[in-house]
Parts: C-alpha cells; sequence; structure tokens
C-alpha cells in the first residue's frame, strides 16, 4: 500500500493517479454506446437529410435554435399529449451534432415537421408574435432576404460520409439539382424522390418562387423533423 | 499551511497582473452580456432585427464570456500566483506564460467575433469552431508544460493540495475538450462532428458536466484552498479530509454526466450510472465546503470585520447549496419536472455566481494589493460589492426557482377531461415577470462587479501616485 505522501512528493506519480482517476467513468459511459447493438434500434423510414434540409440544419445550427429549443421529447404523459411519440435514438443518428437542446424557452421541435403550414412558418420567422402573442422569440426577417449560398453542398455531404452519414456517390453527384428541385413547386422531381424517396416534400418554402433563400432551407427542415419513421406501424422493442 | 517565512522570490508577477487585470474586464463583459439575454427574454423587442445580437447567438457568447474569459482568466492568474507562492520558485517558463497569456486572449477575442456572426460548432459551451478549438489546445499545452515544470522544480518536498485540484483541472480539460471536439473540417469555419446523435450526446454532456465539475469545481477548489487559508489566517481544517475528497471528486466527477440526458433516447443504464454517481458527488462536494468553512475555527469574528472573508464562506455555502440541488435535480423523478426549464438555469447561476464569482471576487480582492504592493483603496466598497453580489444571486435564484417549477407544472398539468389545461405559449407568458425580476437580479450583480472594478483600479493607481511621489 502506498501512502498518499509518496503521491504528493511526486509529480509524476500525482499526474498519472489523477489521469486515472478522471479517465476510467467516461471510458465506462461512452465506449459500450459504440458497441452494444440496442443503443440504436433500427427503424425503417431513416434516411439522411436531404441537400436542402441539411442546408436548413446548418442555419438552425447558426443562429443557435439549440439554445432555447429541444429536439428529444421524453416519454412521459405530458409530452406524449402535447408534443407526440417519444424520440428514438435512430432519429438523430445522422445529427452531426445531435441537436436535443437542453432548454425549453420554446416547444420542443422534435416533431414540428408537418404541424404548421409553411405560409405559419414565413409569417413565424418574419415576425413571431404576429402569429404567437406570446412568444418571446426573436424576429428572423434576413433569412427570407438572404440567398442560400449552397456552393459547397457537395463538400458538406462528402464530409458526412466521411463521418458516418451514409450518402451515396449518386446523392453527392445531383445534390445542387435535389436541392433547387426540392426548393421548387414546379420542378420535375422524380430524381430527388428516386435518391430520398417519395415522402420528401418539395415546395417554395418561403413562399418566393423566383427566390432560394435561407428560410426555403430552414422550413424544409422543420417540415421534416420527426415525420421519418411511420408510429402506425413502429412496434417498441420490448426487453 | 499557516504562515510562510516572508522571504524574497523572484516570482513572477507580472503574468499573475496581466490575468487579474483581464479578468475584471471579462467578468463585466461576461455579466453585461448575460443582463442583456436577460431582458431580452423578458422584452424580446430588444432582439431588434438585428442577426447579430439575438438571443441564440448571444446566449453562447455569455456563456463563454463568463466561463472561459473570466473563470479562465480567475484560474490563469489564481494558479501561476499559487504555484508560485507554494513551491517558491518561478513559474518554468516565461515564453510560456505569455503564450498561454496572449493565446487566451486570442481565443476570447476570436469567440468575441465569431459568435455573433453565426460562426459556431453547435455544441454547448463548445462552440468554437475548429481552427480555435486548436488554438485552445496549443495553449493548454503550454499551460501544462509551465504548470508541471514549476512543480517539478519547486523547493518545498510536498506538492500542496491547492496545486492537486489545478493539476486535476488541466488534465481533465485536456481530456474533455478534445474529445469532444473531434470533428473533420468543411471549409475553415465549418466543420461536422465525428460523433452523432446519441453518442454525441453523451460525450457532449460528459464534457459538459465537467467543464462544471473540473473548470468550475475542481479548479476553484484549488483556489478555495490558497485563499481561504490566507484570508483568515488559519491552517486547512482537515489534511486527511482534502485527500480523501480531492481523489473521491475526481473520481466520482467524471461520471455524472448522464444526469442531463435522463428520460432521452440515450440507454437508460448510462442515465442510471449518472444518476448514481451524481448523488454520490454530494460527499466528496460537501468535503470540500466543510474543509473550506471549518478552517475558519478559532477566526470567525474576523468576519465581522473582513468582508474579503465574508466572501469566502458565502461562496462556499453557495457552493454547499449547490452540490446539494444538483444531486437532487440528477433523481430522476426530480429531473423529469426539472430538465428543460428555468429551474436548471437558477441552479446553475446559484454556482456560478453564488461560488465561482464570489470566491474569484475574494481571490482577486486579495491578490491585487499584494501584487502591486498597495493597500486596498477601501473596504467599505467590498463591503458594498458583497452585498451586491449577494443580493443580486438571491433574487435572481429565486425568481427562477419560482418560473422553472412554476414551467415544470404547467407543462404536465391535465384538466379534468385530459386535456393538456395549458398551451405552451401560456406558460412562456406566465414566465413574463421572473423573467424581468431575474433580470434585476442580473444587474444588481452587474453593479457589484463594476464597484470592484472602480475598486481595484484605484488600488492599483495608489501604486502609479506612489512612483510618481518617488520620482518627484
Amino acid at each position: 500500500m502506498i501512502k498518499h505522501e509518496a503521491l504528493e512528493k511526486n509529480v509524476s506519480l500525482m499526474t498519472i493517479f489523477t489521469l486515472v482517476a478522471i479517465a476510467i467513468g467516461g471510458l465506462v459511459e461512452i465506449v459500450p454506446l459504440f458497441f452494444i447493438k440496442s443503443t440504436i434500434e433500427p427503424v425503417k423510414g431513416m434516411r439522411p437529410y436531404t441537400p436542402l434540409e441539411l442546408k436548413g440544419r446548418d442555419i438552425y445550427i447558426r443562429e443557435g435554435c439549440y439554445n432555447c429549443h429541444s429536439q428529444m421529447i421524453r416519454p412521459l404523459r405530458d409530452e406524449a399529449s402535447r408534443y407526440g411519440h417519444y424520440s428514438l435514438a435512430a432519429e438523430s443518428m445522422y445529427d452531426h451534432p445531435f441537436q436535443w437542446g437542453s432548454k425549453r424557452t420554446g416547444p420542443d421541435l422534435a416533431r414540428i415537421g408537418g404541424k404548421y403550414s409553411n405560409h405559419w412558418h414565413i409569417a413565424h420567422m418574419e415576425a413571431p408574435r404576429s402569429v404567437v402573442p406570446e412568444s418571446v422569440m426573436p424576429g428572423y426577417p434576413w433569412l427570407r432576404k438572404n440567398n442560400l449560398n449552397f456552393d459547397d453542398i457537395e463538400k458538406r455531404m462528402q464530409v458526412l460520409s466521411i463521418v458516418g452519414v451514409p450518402y451515396t456517390a449518386e446523392q453527392i453527384a445531383n445534390a445542387k439539382k435535389d436541392l433547387a428541385d426540392q426548393a421548387s413547386a414546379s420542378s420535375d422531381a422524380s430524381g430527388l424522390a428516386k435518391r430520398y424517396g417519395n415522402k420528401v416534400p418539395k415546395d417554395d418554402f418561403d413562399g418566393q418562387a423566383d427566390r432560394l433563400t435561407e428560410l426555403d432551407a430552414l422550413v424544409a427542415y422543420l417540415q421534416m423533423l420527426g415525420t421519418l419513421v411511420d408510429f402506425s406501424s413502429y412496434q417498441a422493442q420490448t426487453r | 499551511m499557516g504562515q510562510q517565512p516572508i522571504q524574497q522570490h523572484p516570482y513572477d508577477y507580472e503574468i499573475v497582473k496581466k490575468f487579474s487585470a483581464v479578468s475584471v474586464i471579462y467578468a463585466i463583459v461576461g455579466f453585461l452580456v448575460g443582463v442583456i439575454l436577460a431582458l431580452q427574454l423578458a422584452f424580446p423587442d430588444l432582439n431588434a432585427n438585428i442577426p447579430y445580437i439575438t438571443f441564440g447567438r448571444l446566449r453562447p457568447l455569455h456563456t463563454s464570456a463568463v466561463i472561459f474569459a473570466f473563470g479562465g482568466s480567475v484560474l490563469f492568474a489564481t494558479s501561476y500566483y499559487v504555484v508560485q507562492r507554494t513551491c517558491k520558485v518561478r513559474l518554468f517558463s516565461d515564453f510560456l506564460s505569455n503564450l498561454t497569456f496572449w493565446g487566451w486572449n486570442l481565443v476570447v477575442v476570436l469567440v468575441v467575433i465569431t459568435y455573433p456572426l453565426g460562426i459556431t460548432q453547435g455544441k454547448e459551451y463548445a462552440e468554437p469552431i475548429w481552427p480555435i478549438d486548436l488554438l485552445i489546445t496549443v495553449v493548454w499545452v503550454a499551460y501544462f508544460i509551465n504548470f508541471m515544470g514549476t512543480l517539478v522544480k519547486r523547493k518545498v518536498e510536498h506538492i500542496y493540495v491547492a496545486n492537486w485540484f489545478y493539476l486535476a483541472f488541466i488534465l481533465a480539460v485536456a481530456m474533455l475538450h478534445i474529445v469532444n471536439n473531434l470533428a473533420v473540417p468543411v471549409s475553415l469555419t465549418d466543420s461536422y462532428p465525428v460523433f452523432a446523435g446519441v453518442q454525441d450526446a453523451m460525450v457532449q454532456w460528459w464534457y459538459g458536466h465537467n467543464a462544471v465539475g473540473f473548470f468550475l469545481t475542481a479548479a476553484f477548489l484549488g483556489l478555495m484552498y490558497y485563499f481561504v487559508p490566507k484570508q483568515a489566517e488559519r491552517p486547512v481544517y482537515s489534511y486527511r479530509l482534502s485527500v480523501v475528497h480531492f481523489w473521491a471528486l475526481s473520481f466520482l466527477y467524471i461520471w455524472a454526466g448522464p444526469h442531463h440526458l435522463h428520460y432521452t433516447a440515450l440507454p437508460d443504464w448510462a442515465s442510471t450510472l449518472g444518476a448514481t454517481f451524481s448523488i454520490m458527488l454530494l460527499l466528496p462536494s460537501w468535503g470540500g465546503m466543510i474543509n473550506g468553512i471549518m478552517t475558519l475555527s478559532g477566526a470567525w469574528h474576523k468576519l465581522r470585520t473582513d468582508p474579503i472573508l465574508r466572501f469566502c464562506i458565502v461562496s462556499l455555502s453557495f457552493y454547499g447549496m449547490s452540490t446539494f440541488e444538483g444531486p437532487m435535480m440528477s433523481i430522476k423523478t426530480v429531473n423529469a419536472l426539472s430538465h428543460y426549464t428555468d429551474w436548471t438555469i437558477g441552479h446553475v447561476h446559484s454556482g456560478t455566481l453564488g461560488w465561482v464569482s464570489m470566491i474569484s471576487f475574494a481571490a482577486l480582492y486579495h491578490m491585487v494589493p499584494r501584487l502591486w504592493g498597495v493597500n486596498i483603496y477601501s473596504t467599505r466598497l467590498i463591503n458594498f460589492h458583497f452585498w451586491l453580489s449577494t443580493v443580486g444571486v438571491v433574487i435572481y435564484i429565486v425568481a427562477m426557482w419560482i418560473s422553472g417549477i412554476m414551467q415544470g407544472l404547467m407543462w404536465r398539468q391535465y384538466d379534468a377531461f385530459g386535456n393538456l389545461s395549458y398551451s405552451f405559449a401560456e406558460s412562456v407568458a406566465a414566465m413574463h415577470p421572473y423573467y424581468a425580476i431575474r433580470a434585476i437580479g442580473g444587474v444588481v450583480f452587474l453593479l457589484g462587479a463594476l464597484v470592484m472594478a472602480y475598486n481595484l483600479v484605484m488600488t492599483v493607481r495608489q501604486d502609479g501616485n506612489a512612483s510618481q511621489r518617488a520620482a518627484a
């Protein structure tokens, strides 16, 4: 048995013992999450974000929405009533970084998709209190004015595929076309549907047919949140 | 530790002075941004449709400014001061000292520029983009070498307890920072983290909670272990307790992260582990509090005349209170109510304003006159600051307790027909008075910091006047 005095007199020993003490907890809690299969139950319907949704998600992160909105519905009765089915691990499996949040100054957004019309979102982002008088959310009028810059969309998808999002070469090659097609009500969306499925909503999300703005991307992202998994057929695995 | 013999050692006080000075500036900036955010929540038109000052972009600026700019500068200043005085040698390398100073300040400047522009990594408390993360890593390695080097060449046999805590803090923050920020760059300003979803959440809160555990707790306990005995002129109450609670705290804290993820998609076993260790953490936390407070044994009468000591004791009391509240909130049934609400915000601020800021103020008031070789300008102003801080914190956390618990209860309330009683918007409207009261608490606390800044500037200027007189 070493006496504590030995550590107090030896910098190296002190450092090594401290390192061991602070390393164990993280190792035990983090490493198994990569190996225990039941950590993320496979569910039908999950797909990577379309290029437009991905840009929308980048804007969501840029504006710091996670500071006030969670994307994680807990399995509690009131949350089921208010927001819908509790969030599954699989639903954020392509989220680099995760956006579960820690505070609900505003409501949870995990299943905001399809809950309101595009026009509601346009009005809400322009001036939140015009549609929700009690809201304390800032207005985001610049989103509808700023043209969407998506020069680097292929690069973004490539990087995401490096970290594990299963984008195909075809999806990356057609990124710019798919992005523009999704943000237009009148485009031919067969390519988009082939690559991302029939359920992908497409529209002039920002209400401006002639322009492709940041609001197009953000609303496209919000409108798909929580809609991928079909909960009418989903059965929770019980252990 | 008792009275150390007064000997002349060629300590590097210049670096301590520099970090002390910027810490006061960053305190005011960080608190001011906090007040702006509080007012924005009470009066949302203050977001003014200006992208750069919206709540979502400013809030990370507030957290980074207070934790890393203010807290970090205090820790650099005090650790450099303490390690020199307890090892009785000059810092290992002047070059590394200056590298940490200019590097750390460059990090702060880059953060202040990038966040309002929306250039962020989008991970809470780890928002800096990857080039800034690399710079932080460089500064931290320099800090580690400088601190270790000083310990190695020490002229006393034992490493003093304060330095154990500083060492654990430097090691833990290095580990957390590197793992949590692993990312693949897209461009100079953008990157995607290597982890996603549930794993990213676990890594993030392993990091996030131990930013609290090691940056805001272990390191400040190190600070406490030097400045409380010095100010009270009493030895540390129990050596044995400091050994036991140091190792227990270092080992247990790192497990506590998953209590931020109760009832989420994180597997139950992980969040249960997190809660279990969080509850155990009460013991070493209170070990530190008891050791600090009991150090005043035989010196309690000094509280009547010494407002710096008052800062120490109230700070330790807030530490004890928030480290009781934390384990309680990590219990799943309590967390089901408290999570996502302002209760968490109140809890954090009783720790950061009550414990971290107040013990930092005490250390600054203790150090600055000694660094510049003058007496404090006004003890009455310290006392005034003490009351402003205490009243400000109490207003703040009481407002957040009420609003947080009210939110939690409103969200889960059902009416007789089995429908939710309140829409979310109604709960937002109910928060308004408490958001306004919280802002008042913040303003009072900020005023205290301004009083401190005035007092310290006047203190340091005496030095200038004295040397001018000497020259004349």
